[in-house]
């Protein structure tokens, strides 16, 4: 039941990973994941600390999990509003059981 | 080659906007004023725009400066204002991170203020502020001149010129890309930045002036610079060649040397210089202040040399190479690195410490990065416990880039594959494809002595810091490694008894301004440099020739002001007319008793 993602990214010079020292293949593969949602109807919504902070104020659980443990606790994604992922990114295995229930969802309709 | 023309700025002829580039120390902003002066005296309505951090042009002009534009007395039409680059990124950081205050916690904002740090971030925060006197005409309407001391950069211009991407790509950035965090907090209107690009690039309305000085490294910097920016359509372009050097005292060598030196880098970049409008400006002594000081760099005849008195100057406590390297064999193994702008001498520095180790027994490995110095290969095979490697730059980062597009490329679109690629042509993405490098020989120096000509800046190991810590905490997830050399690079560097940081300047003010900056950057990175090195010295030279006198006396207040408020320790070399190549020339650097 996937229809609306929000993302906020941990505190990276930038959401490439291009300025870390590892390249992370689960960030891409799930920046190519969210892009193939967006083009079967999704809306997705992706902050990065840097450039929209005021994102972060906003959402009121985005702004208490990083006042209770910090930057440690990005990446957050939200999928319709209910928090399904903390600290990183999903893995290959992960990202099959999202797929899964986002076909779910478009066959319900 | 002396048959080239003296600079002579014509008000009959000149551009509306006149824009100097050149690296740090090449006399960009003394130019730029004489050039104001000039057109000022000739009857023109002139406002001289500054960037310089270091602000010396308050003494240059005797007159306060603000970010307004302020008359200078005594000459009317002139008007200048001040740009400092650094307050500038910091009022452009404040403007992002100020409303968060008090909403987002301590460690977010420290985050956010360390991605903004960048030399980028500098760098797009003055265009920011000088973009409103280009592109919105109505603003500087009252002006016949617009002069400027330094110009954007080939990246920050093309970043601009994307600019009609930015806001399709920040509204529908799914695919999770892009450094745009520094452009975030652009305060201007679109169509002021693109009137500026455009204007920039009209050649009935803008010169581009080179400015270089008559050394071999200098000039190919300008004919980069100028082939970048001729590519982005900045056609109109000049070039100044500063501090060119002829001496009356035929049995002096040193002044001999210098002379031949500069005769000869003109040669070399014969082809260059007969490609555009060329020009020279004669050595002065370097303390150009006040009006009447600006006037006399255009002036045709020899600088004023009559008033030469010698001062009574007591020179600071600085050591010898042999002394420092004294110091650093205690530790017994660990990293030496010395960092700096670009052509003070760090591989020289390097090379000479390696050597001085080696020969006092020490196993000790070398690497270089500066791929136009053969002061390495000179040394292959030539010492016992020595070893040489060599990164290059260019090659790391043309791998790296390649490896990042090949993976992102697919999930992209076209504007935001642009983008990418242009995020990866700034200067950050040359500094982390070397740092991989760099973190494997770091971790040589567990065995012994590794020495390396260049370093990481604080901003880097500080970005590099919280990007490790998120991939410490997904490793302790997913059990997948880093490599120990990464994770521990940062505690390594930090580590006084590991690692000792050289910072290597030329005693002027523009590079021992810079080197000071680097030095605030390490200690944000809680990192302390472990010396100074002041290179190409020409105190106790014993020149007779007048000018060189005078450059030699003014080299006083420079060394004096590193070893009282910038460094721990201060080590001198010599003026060198030749870079030292092969062990010889290296150890007499390092191990000579007598300075």
């Amino acid at each position: 039941m996937i229809s609306h993602i929000q993302v906020y990214d941990p505190p990276m010079c930038c959401s490439t990973g291009i300025c870390g020292t590892n390249i992370d293949p689960d960030l891409i593969n799930f920046a190519a994941m969210l892009a193939q949602f967006t083009q079967r109807g999704a809306k997705v919504d992706r902050y990065n600390l840097s450039q929209q902070a005021i994102a972060f104020a906003q959402h009121p659980a985005v702004q208490e999990l990083l006042r209770a443990e910090g930057t440690e606790c990005l990446p957050l994604v939200f999928c319709d509003g209910v928090l399904r992922m903390k600290g990183r990114y999903p893995t290959q295995e992960e990202r099959r059981e999202w797929v899964r229930d986002f076909a779910a969802k478009e066959e319900a309709k | 080659m002396n048959a080239l023309p003296r600079y002579q700025p014509d008000p009959a002829t000149a551009m509306r906007y006149l824009f100097f580039t050149g690296k740090g120390g090449v006399g960009k902003t003394s130019l730029s004023c004489a050039t104001a002066l000039r057109l000022a005296e000739a009857g023109k309505r002139v406002l001289l725009v500054s960037t310089d951090p270091a602000s010396n042009l308050d003494e240059v002009l005797e007159t306060k400066l603000t970010n307004h534009p302020t008359p200078i007395p005594g000459v009317s039409g002139l008007d200048a204002l001040n740009i400092n680059p650094v307050e500038a990124a910091a009022a452009y950081r404040e403007r992002l991170i100020g409303p968060m205050r008090g909403i987002l916690p301590e460690s977010a904002l420290r985050s956010m203020e360390e991605q903004l740090s960048g030399s980028c971030t500098v760098e797009i925060a003055a265009f920011d502020e000088f973009a409103g006197l280009i592109g919105d005409a109505a603003s500087v309407a009252s002006y016949d001149h617009i002069v400027f001391d330094t110009a954007p950069t080939g990246h920050t211009l093309r970043l601009m010129s994307l600019a009609k991407a930015w806001d399709q790509f920040l509204d529908d950035n799914q695919s999770g890309t892009s450094c745009l965090g520094p452009l975030a907090g652009l305060e201007k209107q679109r169509a002021i930045y693109e009137a500026a690009v455009v204007t920039l690039a009209d050649p009935q309305l803008t010169t581009l002036v080179l400015v270089s000085r008559p050394q071999r490294a200098s000039l190919r910097e300008a004919q980069r610079t100028s082939l970048e920016l001729q590519q982005l359509g900045v056609t109109q372009q000049q070039l100044v060649i500063n501090g060119s050097f002829t001496t009356d005292c035929p049995h002096d060598a040193l002044s001999q040397a210098m002379q031949e030196l500069g005769r000869r880098a003109l040669e070399q970049a014969r082809d260059f210089i007969a490609s555009l409008p060329s020009f020279l400006v004669p050595l002065k002594a370097i303390n150009i202040l006040g009006v009447a000081g600006l006037r006399k760099l255009l002036e045709n005849e020899q600088s004023d040399v009559t008033s030469l008195q010698k001062k009574e100057w007591q020179a600071p406590p600085m050591l010898r190479l042999s002394e420092i390297v004294d110091e650093l064999e205690k530790h017994g193994r660990g990293v030496i690195m010395t960092m700096g702008k670009g052509g003070v001498g760090k591989t020289t520095v390097a090379a000479a410490i390696a050597v001085s180790l080696a020969k006092r027994g020490h196993a000790v490995h070398l690497s270089t990065t500066d791929p136009a110095a053969h002061v390495a290969q000179t040394l292959d095979g030539q010492m016992d416990g020595l070893t040489l490697s060599k990164i290059d730059p260019a090659e790391e980062t043309a791998a790296y880039t390649a490896t990042v597009m090949a993976e992102q490329s697919a999930h992209l679109d076209e504007s935001a594959r642009a983008l990418l690629e242009e995020d990866l042509r700034s200067p950050c993405t040359e500094e982390i494809a070397v740092f991989r490098a760099f973190a494997r020989e770091v971790a040589q120096g567990e065995k012994g002595f590794v020495v390396l000509d260049t370093a990481p800046t604080g901003h880097t190991l500080l970005l590099l810091d919280a990007s490790e810590a998120y991939q410490r905490e997904l490793e302790r997830q997913t059990g997948t490694s880093q490599p120990e050399e990464v994770l521990r690079l940062l505690e390594r560097l930090r580590d006084p008894h590991y690692t000792s940081m050289l910072l290597v300047a030329v005693p002027e003010a523009t590079p021992i301004h810079e080197a000071a900056a680097l030095q605030e950057d390490l200690r944000r990175a809680r990192i302390e440099p472990f010396a100074w090195v002041m290179n190409q010295s020409l105190l106790g030279c014993g020149t007779c020739d007048p000018l060189l006198m005078r450059r030699e006396e003014s080299e006083h207040r420079f060394l004096t002001e590193v070893a009282q408020k910038h460094a721990k320790r201060v080590a001198w070399l010599p003026w060198q007319a030749e870079e030292p190549v092969g062990l010889a020339a290296l150890l007499a650097l390092s191990e000579s008793k007598t300075s």
